[in-house]
């Protein structure tokens, strides 16, 4: 029973968690490693363009809110996705049109890209702020748990509770949904094999008569795609808060590095490695072993190893150490 | 005198404006534009130091001021006696122990070949070492932060003048640079790019939460300064004196005894912090002249030009028998070295040590935005891109505002876009800078000041 009562603890506040965040952290990857992977440059604005898609779904939220749609048990954020998605592409297609072609056409060295990207993240930042301001928001509606803690203690008559909230099942439901697509797309589609095929050999690819705008184009429609939903399941799981969207870009690079950068897939798993990585290193795991040990052994201590304040310097640490053993990532991405 | 032309005229219109704001606004606010246009200037040296003649790309700059930073209160605030007592002895262990852990894995690194063994023997040895540190440092910390937590709460400093600090931050911060150097500089640009923004994410990490250092987030207040106190010189008869006699015009204007002297307190208390500040950037100007005075000499040296020649084609310069790395590693140390002095300029100015306020965007990318606004390669550029853009980052707000006003003035005041809009005046900063940054990389892609080769 006390060897339940431990799995479920970890359940509880280790595994689901860290899954959720973590499938936050792969779209995020995701996006910032097919940018890199086809545009050839690291998006210092990722972040910041995550909260401008996530803006627009919040603000429609708000509207249809007011007009009295809702989904009902689920939250009507679902149903801002598409909407904010058409605006995110429409404002990333502006910038690259405006911003990056001019460097791109030029072949400028992926260093002065990433300078560029930094005049994006000032600007996106600013009209974020401009038009919803710097503060916390929540959008969440609907029903908030799926699995209470004593309702799971009555159902089973444990001694600890698990509980699940919506918010971590839509996620790793629709980054499951998102990503599945995304690598069929990928693999399978004439589309999805020349953008594979123009990330490997640029000039190969051109040869072969693949048209490098449509397949610019097309990275940006599915990076947008894919900023969007990644903001929006992390502010319905969290909130909505500009800054805590810049930072987030940090652990974000780190799955995308740790997972090879340019390797889609790699980046999606690099997500739950950083997730899994900072929740497993700064938990107390005194109750834990409470349950599998014999009173005479119980610890005094919190058997923490780090304390919950180092949770981004974990990922940062792990990043660094990947970095100086196996630079190309865990999974091979592009050679350093 | 004439290749100099566009320089004078440049720095001209800088003081100009700062002028400007010291007639319209007021000449508190512009010496203090002025004094972070200064330590502004030492910190972009730094990144152009880095970036210009070496084409190195450090995002970590956060992290190097904060290190300075932590210099200026390591140096400066008397030590606490019963800290020390309570745990200072712990620590100074614990120094060693870190000590012992890097010399013992190095020793491991020399002595064994690369093999499974060595491997396992270096992490046993870091296993070994952090759960020593575990058992000592961890009661030494809880017993120097219940040593009066309100004020101290830490081990305090030396208890020396702050000057001090400024060339302690910069072998703080060099030494970091060893460290981040020795790990990283091997890495593609855009990657050592990453990897010096999030190192320097942890060092902000660690300055935040380690409290028996330097009160982590609780912040250190009241650091003593190097320039007279605005109080001390309030009731000092020279100094009334002075401003009596600056001021002896306007003053014989006015006919009633009472109201003359309530003028000339309101006049010598404004003096006052005016001329505090003026102390400051008499300091702080003697540092960037002789920081400049050493980069210029620096860069048309031979050392300077073999740095170019690194920059331009680094396998060029490694076939000419100069080794690449070690210059890739000096530079990296030096730079961030005057990255650190300028940190702790920033404290001494601030007289206060607040590690929750060290951001990326206003540590790192705004000086970026300078370094690339003023010209790579050029230190008179470097200088003059901290003080454009610091002008505009404060200036912005006002300007922004007055915009805003001058196109809404027609909508009632009640409107709710107008009132929107005036709330997010501040914003208009980043927008202002990442719009300059945009166009300058556009049309102007060296900088307002581009490099300048001068041919032997």
């Amino acid at each position: 029973m006390d060897f339940i009562n431990a799995i479920i603890l970890l359940l509880n506040y280790i595994i689901v968690p860290a899954l959720s965040y973590g499938s936050q952290l792969a779209l995020g990857a995701i996006f910032v490693t097919l940018i890199y992977g086809i545009l050839r440059f690291a998006n210092f604005a990722t972040g910041d363009m995550m909260s401008f898609g996530t803006m627009f779904a919040v603000l429609l939220t708000w509207y249809f809110q007011s007009l009295g749609i809702s989904l009902g048990v689920l939250p009507t954020a679902l149903l801002t996705i598409p909407f904010a998605i058409i605006m995110m592409i429409l404002y990333m297609l502006i910038v690259d049109k405006l911003v990056f072609r001019y460097y791109r056409i030029k072949k400028s060295p992926p260093v002065q890209l990433a300078m560029v990207s930094i005049g994006v993240l000032f600007v996106t930042q600013a009209i974020v702020r401009i038009i919803i301001g710097p503060f916390d928001r929540r959008f969440f509606d609907g029903e908030r748990f799926i699995l209470k803690a004593n309702e799971f203690k009555e159902m089973t008559g444990l001694n600890e509770g698990l509980s699940i909230k919506s918010t971590q099942v839509i996620t790793i439901v629709i980054t499951v949904i998102v990503v599945s697509m995304l690598f069929w797309f990928l693999n399978k589609t004439r589309t999805g094999k020349s953008m594979r095929a123009y990330s490997d050999n640029e000039d190969l690819a051109l040869l072969s008569g693949i048209d490098p705008n449509r397949v610019v184009m097309i990275t940006w429609v599915i990076a947008g795609a894919l900023a969007t939903i990644g903001g929006v399941l992390y502010g319905l799981d969290k909130s909505f808060k500009p800054f805590v969207y810049f930072n987030n870009m940090l652990p974000i690079f780190a799955a995308a590095i740790v997972g090879g950068i340019g390797n889609p897939f790699g980046a999606f798993l690099g997500g739950y490695v950083i997730a899994f990585a900072e929740i497993f290193i700064t938990y107390a795991y005194k109750k834990f072993f409470m349950y599998l040990l014999p009173e005479s052994l119980e610890p005094d201590s919190l058997m923490q190893l780090l304390s919950t304040d180092y949770k981004f310097a974990v990922s940062f640490s792990i990043l660094v150490i990947v970095l100086l053993f196996r630079p190309t990532g865990i999974f091979k991405g592009k050679v350093l | 005198m004439r290749q100099y032309a566009n320089v004078i005229t440049a720095y001209a219109i800088m003081i100009v404006l700062i002028i400007l704001v010291g007639i319209f606004q007021s000449w508190n606010v512009a010496l203090s534009i002025l004094n972070f246009c200064l330590i502004s200037a030492v910190m972009t040296m730094g990144a152009n130091i880095q970036w210009g003649y070496a084409g190195l790309i450090n995002f970590g700059i956060m992290g190097y001021t904060a290190l300075g930073g932590l210099a200026a209160v390591l140096v400066s605030v008397a030590p606490v006696q019963e800290a020390w007592a309570v745990g200072g002895l712990q620590m100074i262990i614990c120094v060693g122990i870190i000590a012992g852990i890097v010399f013992s894995i190095r020793y491991v690194l020399r002595k064994i070949e690369k093999s499974k063994k060595r491997n396992y023997l270096i992490a046993v040895i870091i296993i070994i070492g952090l759960i020593l540190l575990r058992v000592i440092a961890g009661p030494a910390t809880e017993h120097i932060e219940a040593v009066n937590p309100a004020k101290t709460g830490f081990l305090g400093g030396l208890g020396m003048p702050i000057l001090f600090s400024w060339i302690v931050g910069a072998f703080f911060a060099g030494g970091l640079a060893y460290i981040v150097g020795k790990v990283a500089l091997g890495l593609r640009a855009d990657y050592l790019a990453i990897a010096t923004l999030l190192i320097s994410e942890i060092v902000i990490a660690i300055i935040k939460h380690e409290d028996w250092l330097s009160r982590g987030v609780k912040n250190v207040i009241g650091l003593k300064r190097p320039v007279p106190y605005e109080v001390d010189l309030q009731s000092s008869s020279w100094f009334i004196d002075l401003v009596e006699k600056f001021h002896s015009g306007k003053l014989q204007l006015i006919n009633s005894l009472a109201e003359r002297q309530d003028v000339l307190n309101q006049l010598v208390i404004d003096a006052s912090s005016v001329y505090v500040k003026l102390c400051l950037a008499g300091l702080f100007l003697i540092v960037v002249i002789i920081l400049l005075i050493i980069t210029q000499k620096a860069l048309y040296s031979p050392w300077g030009r073999m740095m170019r020649a690194i920059r331009d084609n680094d396998e060029a310069a490694n076939a000419m028998g100069k080794n690449v790395v070690k210059e890739h590693l000096l530079i990296f140390i030096l730079g961030s070295a005057v990255v650190g002095i300028a940190g702790a300029m920033m404290v001494t100015h601030d007289g206060l040590f607040t590690p929750g306020s060290y951001r990326p965007m206003r540590y790192t990318f705004l000086i970026w935005v300078m370094v690339i606004v003023g010209g790579s390669g050029n230190n008179f550029g470097a200088i003059l891109g901290g003080f454009a853009v610091w002008f505009l980052w404060i200036e912005a707000a006002p300007i922004a505002l007055f915009l805003i006003n001058f196109f809404t003035s027609h909508l009632p005041e009640t409107n709710a876009l107008k009132i929107h809009l005036i709330d997010s005046a501040p914003y208009f900063r980043f927008l202002t800078m990442g719009i300059g940054l945009l166009l300058i990389m556009r049309y102007r892609p060296k900088g307002i000041l581009p490099e300048k080769i001068i041919k032997h």
